[in-house]
Formats: C-alpha cells, sequence, structure tokens
C-alpha cells in the first residue's frame, strides 16, 4: 500500500469504545486526548501501531486506543515491547507508563530499553505520587512529602527522570506539560517521528492526591517567567517579557537578567542533536524554584535501533550460512550408523 | 582374538559387556574435556552409553583443593544400557583432592589410576592427607597403578616451544591416550578433533597429539597392564546416531518446533547454570530465523518472549529454578493473556542459590502451583537426553495448539548428560503449525475453539482485528475489562478446563513390565533410568514389577489412576521430597510410597533397587 492510497485517519478513528474511567480533571484526559490526536500524523495504519502499558492509573491508556493494545502487569511494559519490537520491526510501538511503575519497580527495564536504543516511545506520566493505590509517595516525590505512607515525610531523595533517561543512553529525550496541549501535541509528534529509544516525561496532575503539585511553575500567570521552552537552535531565553536567558558559567548554569550586564549572546544555545549529552544532562538538572522549569526536546540524536541490528545480524547469518537445512543440522557432528 | 600368547607376552584381551570409568581431577585439569574425548570415541564406535559430568560451580577454585574437584563418569556397554553406572570400575585420579573425593565410590578391586607426580607434600596437604596414601598401604583394597604421568609426558613433550605449564595443561591428553589403549578405541576422532581445534596453534596441535599418543603408547609397551579391555558395538535398533547431552537435545527440538511450525522463534534468556548453553546454541540458529536475546534480567527475559509471542512469535524462555521464582508473575500474565510461551526450566538443586551444577527435580510444584491466583499451565518433563528433542517439540504443540504457556522441566544431569540419540527424519516429524485469526467478522478476542478451548491468536498488523488484552480479568468472549463474579468464576473453570482437555490429545502412560502386580515403580524425568535398570534386575528374577514414567505432569495421562490402581504397592522415586508423589496422592488417592534423595547426584540402580526389595518384602509378609 503506498502513501497516496492509504486512508486518511482522524483523532476519531483512535477512540475505542471503552468508557474512560479516570477521576474527573485527571491530567490523563489531556495526554490520551493528544495521544489520539498526534496519531494519524504518522501515517501508520491503526492495525500497526501497538499501545503496550504497565500497572497504575496511566496504564489503562491502551484499552481507550482504538490500536492492538496490551495492558501488562507492573513495571515491565518495556521488556514486553522489546521483545515484541524485536520480533515485529514492523510495528509502531508505545509504552504508556508512570513514575512508579518505570522509575520504581521498572527502573531496570527503563534503563535497558533506552541503552539498547529500542525503538519505542515511552510516555511517562509523573504525578510524582502513587495514584491508583490510593496515595503513597513515588520515586519522583519531593524529599519531605507527607502522604499515607510517609506520615513524617517521605526520607527518599526524588529521582529525576530526565536524567536518568539521559544517563541510559536514550536517543530521544522529552518533557512536555498535561495542560499545554499544544507543546504536548508537539512533543508527541517529535517523539512519533523519531527511530529508536524515545522517553518522554509528561508533568501530568494527579487532582485527588497530589494536586496543584506543579501549578507553582506551569499555572498560566506564571509558566512564562517559570518554564523554560527549549527550542533546536535558540538561545535559552524565558519570561514574560523574554528578559531572562540561562548561560554557563563553566560547567554551572546561571540564569541572568538580559540587557545589562548579559545579552542573547552569552546565553547557551540549545542543541538537542549534540552527541554528547552533558548539556542536556545540565538542562535535565534544572528545578523550579532555583531555575526555570524546561520542557520540549533535550536531545534527539540518531543511532542504530536495536530491532536493526537484530535483523542485520539475522541477515549476516543467512547471508553467510544459507538458509538452514533442519535435516542437515540435527545430523551434525560426528555420527555413525547401525544397520 | 581373545589371548595373544606367544614367546614374548602380550597383554591378554578380555571381553566386557559393560564398563564406568570416572576421569576426575582438578577443574584446571581439563577434565570434562578428557570425559567429551572418550565419550564421543566410544560413541562413534557404536557403544550404547550414558554420561554423567560432575564439576564444581567455582570456575576455578584453588588448584588442587578438595571443592575443585571435576568429575566425569561414562559408562558404555555391548547392550542397551539406561544409567551412567552406580559406580566406576575405574577411577583416574588426577591429583589427591580427585582420589580423596571420589575413592568411596570405587568398589574394592576396583582399578585406581593416579598420576602419581601430583602426589606432592603440598597437593597431599591440600587434601587432607597427612600421609601419602600411594605409600602407607591404604590403597590395598584397589588395583592401584601408579604412572608418572607428568614426567612421561613432559619427555614426550621435549623439544617443543612451550612452557612447562602449557606442557603440563597437556598432561589429560596422556591419560585419555592410555584409556584409549586399555579399552580399544581409536585415537583418529581425538586427532582430527585436535587437529580442527588447533589448527591456528600447530604447536599446541603437536603438543596434545603427541600426549594422546605418548598414553597410547605408554599402555602399549609398559608390562603395567596384563589386560586390556574389549566391549562389542552394541545392537541398537537400525538408524544413524549421534551422542547428544540434554541441553544440546533442547535446542535441536526447539529448532525443528520453529520449523515444524513455520514460525520464527524468540528466545529471550538470562544467563544460569544450567540452562545457559540452550541460550548458546540457539544464539547460533539466526540462518533457521531463530532471534535470541540476552534479557537484562529473567524477569525482562519472560516479558520480552510474551511480547514477541503477542507479535506471533514463538516466545520462549530458558531459566533454572532461581528463575522461575522470579518469571512467576509474567507467567500469570501469559496465562491470563492466553498467550503461547514455552518456559524452559533445567532445574537443580535449591532452594534459593542452591547447588548450581547438581541436579535435583524440585522445581515441580513450583511450576504447576507458585502463582497468584488459580493459574494452571500446561507441564511435560523428558526422561532422558535424547527425549528432550522429542519433548521440546511437544511443548510447543502444546502451547501452540492450546494457547497456553507450558513449562518444560529439564534438570542438571539431563542437562549435561548425553547418551546416543537416533537422528529422526525430518519428514517423521510431525506438523505443529496453527494459524493466526484473521476473519474481522467472527473475531472475539476470548472467542474459543470449541474443542481446544483455545482462543484466536490475533496478532498486531491483521487489520481490523484490533483490540486491548491485559492482566485484569476479561469478560468472555469480548475481552474486555470485567469485574462480574459470574464472569470471572467461569472463566477460572475455562482456564482450568483448557489445561486439562490437553490429556484428551496426550498417549497413555505406558507400562513397562506387568500390567498388574505387586509394584509400581512410578517416576518423572531424569530418575528413568535408574528406575528402568532396578526394574529390570527385578523382574529377571521374577517379580511381578512394572515401571511408568511421567512425561505430561499437567495434564497427567488419561489411565494414570487405572496404571495406578492395578498393583498393589507404589514407589515414588524423586530427587526431592515427594513433590510428584503429592500431586498423585491428592488426584488419585494412593498410598504411593516415595523415595526421596537430595544428595545432588543421581539416584544409583542399587538404591532404587533396594527400596523396591523391601516394599516387596512387606507385601510378601502381609
Amino acid at each position: 500500500m503506498t502513501a497516496e492510497t492509504l486512508p486518511v485517519l482522524t483523532r476519531k478513528d483512535f477512540v475505542s469504545d471503552q468508557e474512560v474511567r479516570w477521576c474527573p480533571g485527571c491530567g490523563d484526559y489531556s495526554i490520551l486526548a493528544q495521544t489520539q490526536k498526534t496519531m494519524p500524523d504518522f501515517g501508520v495504519p491503526r492495525e500497526k501501531i501497538v499501545f503496550i502499558s504497565g500497572i497504575g492509573c496511566s496504564g489503562r491508556l491502551p484499552y481507550y486506543m482504538a490500536t492492538y493494545g496490551f495492558h501488562t502487569i507492573h513495571g515491565r511494559a518495556p521488556t514486553i515491547a522489546t521483545g515484541l519490537k524485536a520480533a515485529r520491526p514492523d510495528l509502531m510501538v508505545w509504552v504508556i507508563t508512570g513514575d512508579g511503575d518505570a522509575l520504581s519497580i521498572g527502573g531496570n527495564h527503563v534503563i535497558h530499553a533506552m541503552r539498547r536504543n529500542v525503538d519505542i516511545r515511552l510516555i511517562m506520566f509523573n504525578n510524582q505520587i502513587y495514584g491508583l493505590t490510593k496515595g503513597q509517595a513515588s520515586p519522583t516525590s519531593e524529599i519531605g512529602k507527607k502522604t499515607k505512607s510517609t506520615p513524617q515525610g517521605t526520607v527518599d531523595r526524588p529521582i529525576v527522570p530526565l536524567s536518568v533517561a539521559l544517563t541510559a543512553e536514550a536517543t530521544f529525550v522529552a518533557r512536555s506539560v498535561d495542560t499545554d496541549t499544544a507543546h504536548m501535541q508537539e512533543t508527541l509528534l517529535a517523539a512519533g517521528h523519531h527511530r529508536g529509544s524515545a522517553f518522554v516525561e509528561v508533568l501530568q496532575n494527579c487532582v485527588i492526591f497530589n494536586d496543584d503539585t506543579f501549578a507553582p511553575f506551569t499555572a498560566k500567570d506564571v509558566r512564562e517567567d517559570r518554564m523554560l521552552v527549549l527550542r533546536h537552535g535558540e538561545p535559552l531565553v524565558f519570561g514574560k517579557e523574554r528578559d531572562k536567558g540561562i548561560r554557563l558559567d563553566g560547567l554551572r548554569p546561571v540564569v541572568v537578567e538580559l540587557g545589562k550586564e548579559w545579552s542573547v549572546a552569552d546565553l547557551l544555545v540549545h542543541d538537542e542533536t549534540a552527541a554528547d549529552p552533558t548539556l542536556a544532562y545540565i538542562l535535565s538538572r534544572l528545578t523550579y524554584p532555583d531555575f526555570p522549569v524546561p520542557v520540549g526536546v533535550l536531545r534527539r540524536v540518531q543511532a542504530p535501533t536495536h530491532d536493526a541490528l537484530i535483523e542485520a545480524q539475522m541477515a549476516e547469518a543467512l547471508a553467510k550460512r544459507g538458509p538452514g537445512d533442519l535435516g542437515k543440522l540435527l545430523l551434525a557432528g560426528e555420527t555413525w550408523t547401525v544397520s | 582374538m581373545t589371548t595373544q600368547s606367544t614367546a614374548e607376552p602380550r597383554p591378554q584381551v578380555q571381553e566386557l559387556d559393560r564398563v564406568t570409568i570416572r576421569f576426575a581431577g582438578d577443574s584446571g585439569d581439563g577434565m570434562q574435556l578428557t570425559g567429551t574425548q572418550f565419550t564421543r570415541t566410544t560413541a562413534a564406535f557404536g557403544n550404547d552409553i550414558a554420561t554423567l559430568p560432575d564439576f564444581p560451580a567455582e570456575i576455578r577454585a584453588p588448584a588442587g583443593s578438595l571443592p575443585g574437584v571435576s568429575g566425569f563418569q561414562i559408562s558404555f556397554s555391548s547392550n542397551d544400557i539406561h544409567t551412567p553406572g552406580d559406580a566406576p570400575d575405574v577411577l583416574v585420579a588426577m591429583n589427591p583432592a580427585a582420589l580423596r573425593t571420589n575413592l568411596a565410590d570405587l568398589p574394592p578391586g576396583g582399578a585406581l589410576i593416579v598420576n602419581a607426580d601430583a602426589f606432592t607434600a603440598n597437593n597431599l596437604q591440600k587434601a587432607g592427607y597427612a600421609e601419602n596414601p600411594l605409600s602407607d598401604g591404604s590403597l590395598k583394597d584397589w588395583n592401584l597403578f601408579e604412572i608418572p604421568i607428568s614426567t612421561l609426558n613432559a619427555r614426550a613433550l621435549d623439544g617443543l616451544a612451550m612452557t612447562s605449564k602449557q606442557v603440563d595443561l597437556t598432561k589429560n591428553f596422556f591419560a585419555l591416550g592410555l584409556m584409549f589403549w586399555l579399552y580399544e578405541r581409536s585415537m583418529e576422532p581425538t586427532l582430527r578433533w585436535i587437529e580442527e581445534k588447533f589448527s591456528s596453534k600447530p604447536v599446541i596441535a603437536e603438543a596434545n597429539a603427541r600426549a594422546l599418543k605418548a598414553g597410547y603408547a605408554f599402555g602399549e609397551t609398559t608390562e603395567i597392564f596384563h589386560t586390556h579391555y574389549r566391549v562389542k558395538r552394541a545392537s541398537l535398533p537400525p538408524g544413524t546416531y549421534r551422542n547428544v547431552t540434554g541441553n544440546e537435545a533442547t535446542a535441536l527440538g526447539l529448532v525443528a518446533a520453529a520449523q515444524l511450525a513455520g514460525r520464527q522463534m524468540f528466545l529471550a534468556s538470562y544467563p544460569i547454570t544450567p540452562a545457559s548453553d540452550i541460550l548458546h546454541q540457539l544464539s547460533t540458529y539466526k540462518h533457521f530465523g531463530v532471534k535470541t536475546f540476552q534479557a537484562e534480567d529473567e524477569i525482562a527475559a519472560i516479558g520480552a518472549a510474551i511480547g514477541a509471542a503477542y507479535g506471533g512469535s514463538m516466545g520462549l524462555t530458558s531459566t533454572s529454578g532461581p528463575g522461575i521464582a522470579l518469571k512467576t508473575e509474567a507467567m500469570g500474565l501469559a496465562v491470563m493473556v492466553e498467550l503461547p510461551l514455552v518456559v524452559i526450566d533445567v532445574q537443580r538443586a535449591g532452594p534459593s542459590t542452591g547447588m548450581p551444577t547438581k541436579v535435583e527435580q524440585s522445581d515441580l510444584l513450583q511450576l504447576m502451583h507458585g502463582r497468584n491466583g488459580d493459574a494452571p499451565i500446561a507441564i511435560v518433563a523428558p526422561a532422558t537426553p535424547a527425549e528432550c528433542f522429542d519433548y521440546a517439540i511437544e511443548a510447543w504443540r502444546i502451547a501452540l495448539r492450546y494457547m497456553t504457556p507450558v513449562a518444560y522441566l529439564s534438570d542438571g544431569f539431563l542437562a549435561t548428560g548425553s547418551e546416543p540419540w537416533k537422528v529422526p527424519s525430518v519428514a517423521d516429524l510431525p506438523s505443529i503449525a496453527v494459524e493466526g485469526w484473521t476473519d474481522r467478522e467472527t473475531f472475539r478476542p476470548y472467542r474459543r475453539d470449541p474443542e481446544t478451548l483455545a482462543r484466536p491468536w490475533a496478532v498486531p498488523g491483521t487489520p481490523g482485528l484490533e483490540h486491548r488484552i491485559g492482566g485484569l480479568e476479561k469478560a468472555d468472549l469480548s475481552g474486555n475489562i470485567s469485574y462480574d463474579p459470574e464472569n470471572h468464576h467461569r472463566m477460572t473453570q475455562l482456564r482450568h478446563q483448557k489445561i486439562a482437555n490437553i490429556a484428551n490429545d496426550i498417549p497413555d502412560l505406558q507400562v513397562y513390565g506387568p500390567s498388574r502386580g505387586d509394584l509400581l515403580i512410578l517416576g518423572w524425568g531424569s530418575t528413568y533410568g535408574a528406575i528402568r535398570s532396578a526394574v529390570e534386575r527385578l523382574q529377571a528374577e521374577g517379580h511381578a514389577v512394572a515401571h511408568a514414567h511421567l512425561r505430561h505432569l499437567n495434564p497427567f495421562p488419561r489411565n494414570t489412576g487405572e496404571v495406578l490402581g492395578a498393583y498393589r504397592r507404589v514407589l515414588m522415586p524423586e530427587v526431592n521430597m515427594g513433590q510428584l508423589r503429592l500431586l498423585i496422592r491428592a488426584r488419585y488417592l494412593v498410598d504411593a510410597v516415595g523415595l526421596n534423595k537430595v544428595r545432588g547426584k543421581p539416584y544409583r540402580i542399587a538404591e532404587i533397587e533396594e527400596a523396591a526389595r523391601l516394599l516387596l518384602t512387606e507385601g510378601a509378609a502381609q
């Protein structure tokens, strides 16, 4: 089937017949809607798209997509996706996960899926809380966070998802926010068009157990001053008046005001394609309130995908040895005949 | 030609039905290689054989120490044999530690060949000998041959550009050459092997060849051995044979299954003793369309296998007991989503890390019941190394036909032990192909085949069948999430019935011996050889004793209860504390008696014979 003959799909084609059951006001609704909206853009037939999820509120998303879907077990979605993609390179595979699923119980698998450059798009809903189990601290909860399981505040330092993804060698690393639908669509599109391991963190509000946890920097009236929208090739400017920026003092990022001592020319210019992930890592460490929170694509580099490398070895073996002959294989080595 | 007695006395040739040799030495002495070479030569000569490697888990325990001893036992015969022999006739001990750890198994009068050079004060001390056993008279009950193997070997290699350490590493081939002479074996297969193996290292090749020939010549020219031995070819059924270990046969069976099913095989595995060789071997079969993936852990391995199965491949994972413990939750997922999956468990001694290189059959209940919820899976277990081939195919036949996970239980003895395998003709192998579902009009994700209760295999990429599955309970037919109590009850029953129905599709339990009698010995897995040999002996004495061996452990063959009921007593030897016995007693209300040994070693024939005699005597007294 050529591109010309492909039926043009719309968002509706990706909406399943299942009733969506997240809490009213949950940020997941927005992520689902943006996901459904971006799907037609990839030009991939519905039957070639698979959504694989783990356990947690995010895990329900595949039921609502009119594609193939597999709601698996806690933390293991990347393993199932890895096997599926290795066995079936023709499929477009998405992994839907949360902060507990991806970085607590499934941390090992995320790291390995990323370092192998498995061609999957892993969307991690980060609400900094365990929602489905009704409100315990998650690996991204801030230290001191009081929850049902940590009445005096958690003593565990939080993990930084983007930093983990970068050090795990993910070839695409990005962040977006549930409330910024346009930015989320843009980010999902970029992830969808990437070939290789894509890690997308979506800051997602849990209205029940961690409401407004991101509001101090995502609220409409403050977000331009407290968030930094990354654009490839552009200097790191932010603020309602576009009057602030980030420059590097050695390897230390510094917020500067533009117009006096510093100009745009002094600022760090974002290069998402840099082979060296050091600058991307520095960006991943910027946290509110000391810094604006970066959103957008931190890293996008090309590298051979896991499935492509496997296929290359399959082809090499076939070319070298010819198609396997079972009869010959069974009789290989030393044999003797009894008559 | 039985004797050659002329003016110059030549060694006599004595004909034997069966010989059992044990090679024992330091794990750096190359005993496994020596044993393997003797095995290949002997198998190719046409004897029936059975082998038992016994090696430590440590890659290199301190040289000369007791834990560092590695052994390889081979039994070969002109008759059909089932075990590697209860006790060796000949023990080759390359150092004092090997002597100390193995001597107890050598019956008085047995031949004891030692490398006298290794009995240094240092080595004696490491082995815990206060006195040198070669000189203190403690070995007088055995037929002792003290041979300065290291010295003789070094002399044979004189002039080669090698360090003395390199020279010493070849002494195992001197011992091998000697054994080849002693049992009239040809050196040719090993010489060929040396040539191929060391084709790029001519000096090493020359050294090994010289060592082998020197050992052979030593036997021929010295008068230490008054006799050498002949074990004629066995009269095996006609056909082409090769020697296989259980792991080799398993890997071959898996490739065959993929070809017979006409699908891509995808093995995802994490290295673990004693299962890793299956991963190693399958990773060389890419030209058969077999993909292999070394995962980051046991859970990832089964996850990837399930992912591949979801995509329409033959998803497979291989491990040992501790790995099964980690895969448990994912196996439950495979039960719930009803995808075909084969889980290979090469069992080892447990619990926990246990004794990784030692045999045990103690994962049966873990695979039978070790999942949350009522989560039945099919279980098969080959009985001999060669049978691993057939049951790898059988595991896949069941998995594909019934859309279910299947556990395949091998063990450390089957995996590393070997026997001659009559190579089947590909045309005689069964077709196990199944069709994926494509019809969108009739498609329901949990619609079931009326006979097998299997659900459709509707793989991504099939237009119009987009659907969602997962670990949450499914509504019957639609597969949508359901918390309906009646639905859960029905789905649990369906999952149970699907596995139970497999009994209609497997052969009856075969009985070796009288169909009714005083005693039935019921076994499973690698106890086969010892049980069969014990039963043969008892039958030869006229006892009404029979042997039945289960290869399908879930479900059991339909006639199992009938067989059990036809004997006054039932004896169940297992290398565990009675796991199959628990299942048999619960299912059939039969008062089966257990014989249970967990010493990391296979049963000896005599152990089973003795337990059987005890039950027969009790029976007679009643």
